[in-house]
């Protein structure tokens, strides 16, 4: 089939402009999620590196965890619980998009899908925390 | 008492006159029961025959009147004036794809895109009519019936930034469509859709999430598109794991 195609020379081609991402807040939540992972990846290197302290001994690791509890540190760590946070949430409300839930013949809603996912995130994070407190203590 | 009007600021382009497009401002009659392509309608027959637009049906259906009404992909035919009132309206060429002139854009490589995904029933070996229909159970139709609504007027493809940024990206609404035949359980072409998992296809999305929420269908093929990656992702394990097992 050759079908009728317009002149090429006659096309008017727009440029997407680098700063599409701020043009829309759906756009730029996007950025934001897609961001997050470059601050969990950072966090996951103090993290090893904190973990590599071990094994040169006890004063080496002590000295670590107190240089990670000057102001700054102390900031990057928030910035990431804030970015993991959204991450994570983020990471229910695609699970609900990709795998739809049925119940008999009904159709679980997405956001109750997306709610007993942070509700089961809560609950392990919350006995984690028990758990560690239970230990150092 | 003078009759309240609305502006429309339209993109205007004529190829081999205008090297880029420009806007032009027209102010129209307001109307309550107006939606913007009454209003383009009103322009084309009243005030300015050269403006060029696509439309059809003017009833959600045939999805010739995609726009960008204020930056948001539209069909003209259902985005109201009195959701915009008092203030201009701006209406331009759907984005991400070609001007040929005005409004209207060069769809070929839509076109070509839900081509390669084979949107039809595909056989192994076709029966005689006389044997009958190929017949399904409603849980069978339910598993792809929202897909079936879309109505190819690729406000997805004019929300979606990867488009915009990556041509080659097989694109929303031509993805959906093929993974709307791969759940068909009359079909049996899924081998021949492998454009579908290229990278170029599934793999290029990045889940924005845009083209679900512009559909004036709530077709979701961003839902079409992630589950397609988890089938894909699936089936090449299990090619790895059980090469016997190939169906």
């Amino acid at each position: 089939m050759s079908g009728t195609r317009p002149e090429q020379s006659k096309l008017y081609h727009r440029k997407m402009p680098a700063t599409w991402w701020l043009k829309k807040q759906s756009y730029f939540l996007f950025m934001l999620r897609e961001l997050s992972s470059v601050f969990i990846a950072l966090f996951l290197v103090v993290y090893l590196v904190q973990i590599y302290q071990l094994t040169k001994g006890p004063d080496a690791y002590i000295a670590f965890t107190q240089k990670l509890s000057s102001p700054g540190w102390i900031l990057f760590h928030v910035v990431v619980l804030l970015f993991a946070v959204y991450h994570s949430i983020t990471w229910f409300q695609s699970s609900a998009v990709v795998l739809p839930v049925r119940l008999g013949e009904r159709l679980v809603p997405r956001q109750t899908v997306t709610a007993l996912h942070i509700v089961a995130w809560a609950v392990v994070s919350l006995a984690v925390l028990i758990l560690f407190l239970a230990l150092k203590g | 008492m003078s009759e309240p009007t609305i502006t429309l600021n339209v993109t205007r382009y004529r190829p081999g006159k205008d090297s880029a497009p420009t806007v032009q401002s027209y102010p129209v009659p307001y109307r309550e029961d107006w939606v913007v392509l009454d209003a383009l309608n009103h322009i084309k027959d009243q005030v300015d025959g050269t403006l060029s637009y696509r439309w059809s049906c003017r009833m959600g259906v045939c999805g010739s009147c995609g726009m960008m009404v204020n930056g948001v992909p539209k069909l003209t035919c259902a985005a109201f004036l009195r959701d915009y009132y008092p203030r201009p309206i701006r209406v331009e060429p759907l984005a991400n794809f070609p001007i040929i002139r005005d409004l209207v854009i060069d769809i070929s490589d839509f076109l070509d895109k839900l081509k390669s995904v084979k949107p039809w029933i595909i056989r192994k070996e076709e029966k005689p009519v006389t044997e009958g229909e190929y017949r399904q159970t409603p849980q069978e139709l339910e598993a792809f019936h929202q897909f079936t609504q879309c109505i190819n007027c690729m406000l997805c493809y004019a929300a979606c930034p990867v488009y915009g940024l990556e041509p080659k990206f097989l694109g929303p609404a031509a993805i959906a469509l093929g993974y709307r035949y791969n759940m068909d359980s009359r079909d049996q072409g899924k081998e021949q859709r492998a454009v579908i998992g290229n990278h170029d296809g599934i793999w290029d999305c990045t889940f924005v999430g845009e083209c679900s929420v512009v559909c004036p269908k709530d077709v979701d093929p961003a839902a079409a598109i992630q589950r397609s990656k988890v089938d894909t992702t699936k089936n090449w394990f299990q090619s790895i794991l059980m090469p016997w097992g190939q169906r």
